[in-house]
């Protein structure tokens, strides 16, 4: 009868302390926010650092020598290549071309480590043991912590706890002590910003994140403006930009498909989907575009688009304000040469047309460290 | 009857010299809501029944609508608003007013809550 009360996470406690706003989300209770608010949080984030929990993720290892060409087979990044200590984005594909989750892949040396979505780690969790179950190792690190420190001071914060950790580059992971603790760091994240994601033990996740917020430069941040930073980034999130019937291509993701793995490749195909993705030679007849609304008005997901003549051409799928560029942003669908930048369209907002520009994303620069 | 009431939609309306009601979104709202971005306020003139959608304020995450308090037409809006949609997150029962409203029943505010009402009424929701 109690199986619908929502999990914790090992910070739940601090975030209480810090006056979380507490929300349901993916099954966790999660903070949506602190006391300072969603604007302030994610400024902050731009212009210092700050701490996320996302502990809801899934975390998933790979162990085994067959576990990166056993992965291969369910997804199109080169994952045999993948050179220790190195990080890969990648996607879960479907039979019909479409995207089943996106996640981070890492070598980290006798294993890999998987980075998945907390509404689907279950659902990716079956799809590996269906698989590949049989040629690897798979475990869900549902004992670890995660937790993101993000934003251009991120770097020399995290120097005061770990040595040299400011030359790692975008992408490289290292294992590293804090204190006593070791932990699995990786510079990457969900922000468009510097930072790095901090893969450790429930047990020691409290105290490596008091110790970070000690610092005057970090403060806590919420969901909320995790998904504010993501959208002015031009990130997808899963579910709502990318989703089963939404292909790489159409989303503008064919990073996620390693060179070898495309036609012509070393190991061209072998995933699911892949007559259909590697086939897909002529421009997507909708595509994933930046959508700026050139009014007041947010445009949320859901909004239909309609071109100057009132034609439906597209759907928005994350729409909100955006505290860097003052103004709000959205992204979503569009089909044909609706799609092109700086053509002007008209979201649907409440029976209300309201105009809005094909953008280029990001809306804000990315700002990764790539090594000197 | 010059006492402000208040909805279990948390607006407030304040009666005002002769039927002449102003209405807002009380603290509680504006708290739940978290930092205001957007505004969207009635037409002055429309005409609204009581419980109709008059206004729909935008946080970062939400929009929400605002129902009219009372049944009247629109006499004018707090235009300020829309270059400074936080004020109602700083002073929602002040400088954050919505609307003003000519009521054509004002006695439609005595089904709302008083103030003693709603402070009962916020406790039941904890």
């Amino acid at each position: 009868m109690t199986n619908n009360r929502p999990l914790q996470t090992p910070l739940h406690a601090l975030h209480c302390e810090l006056g979380a706003k507490m929300v349901p989300f993916a099954g966790f209770e999660m903070p949506l926010q602190y006391s300072s608010g969603i604007i302030t949080e994610h400024r902050h984030t731009r212009a210092a650092a700050g701490l996320f929990d996302v502990s809801h993720m899934g975390q998933i290892r790979l162990t085994g020598t067959d576990a990166a060409a056993a992965l291969e087979t369910l997804l199109p990044a080169d994952v045999i290549g993948l050179a220790p200590s190195r990080q890969r984005y990648s996607v879960f594909t479907n039979e019909r071309g479409g995207i089943a989750d996106d996640l981070m892949i890492t070598n980290a040396g006798d294993h890999l480590l998987l980075v998945v979505n907390a509404a689907t780690k279950f659902d990716d969790l079956a799809l590996l043991e269906a698989n590949i179950g049989h040629r690897c190792g798979i475990e869900l690190l549902d004992d670890h912590a995660l937790i993101a420190l993000q934003g251009p001071l991120a770097a020399q914060v995290l120097e005061l706890s770990v040595t040299d950790i400011a030359q790692l580059p975008f992408m490289h992971a290292a294992a590293v002590a804090i204190g006593d603790t070791t932990c699995w760091i990786s510079r990457s994240g969900y922000t468009g910003e510097d930072g790095y994601e901090i893969s450790l033990p429930a047990t020691d996740a409290a105290a490596v994140a008091e110790q970070l917020l000690q610092n005057d430069a970090v403060a806590p941040v919420g969901l909320g403006a995790r998904d504010s930073l993501r959208l002015e980034a031009g990130l997808c999130l899963y579910g709502h930009d990318i989703d089963t019937d939404t292909t790489p291509r159409e989303a503008g993701i064919e990073f996620a498909i390693s060179k070898m793995r495309r036609r012509g490749g070393v190991r061209e195909g072998g995933f699911p989907g892949a007559d259909v993705i590697l086939n897909q030679d002529t421009v997507p007849s909708r595509r994933r575009v930046g959508i700026k609304p050139l009014g007041r008005a947010p445009v949320r997901e859901g909004a239909d688009l309609v071109d100057a003549e009132y034609r439906p051409v597209g759907k928005v799928t994350s729409g909100s304000y955006g505290p860097t560029v003052e103004h709000p942003i959205a992204m979503g669908y569009v089909y044909g040469a609706s799609a092109l930048q700086g053509t002007t369209l008209n979201a649907i907002v409440r029976d209300k047309y309201r105009a809005v520009a094909v953008s280029p994303l990001p809306f804000v620069p990315h700002r990764y460290y790539r090594g000197r | 009857m010059s006492e402000t009431r208040y909805t279990e939609d948390h607006e407030w309306a304040r009666p005002e010299d002769g039927t002449t009601v102003i209405v807002g979104i009380t603290d509680y709202a504006q708290e739940q809501l978290g930092e205001l971005v957007f505004i969207e306020l009635p037409e002055v003139g429309s005409e609204l029944a009581q419980g109709d959608e008059a206004a729909v304020i935008e946080s970062v995450k939400a929009a929400a609508e605002v129902k009219s308090p009372i049944s009247g037409t629109v006499l004018e809006t707090n235009d300020a608003l829309k270059d400074a949609p936080d004020t109602v997150n700083r002073e929602p029962t002040g400088d954050g007013w919505l609307f003003r409203i000519n009521a054509s029943d004002p006695a439609e505010l005595d089904g709302l809550m008083n103030e003693a009402a709603y402070m009962s009424y916020l406790a039941t929701l904890e």
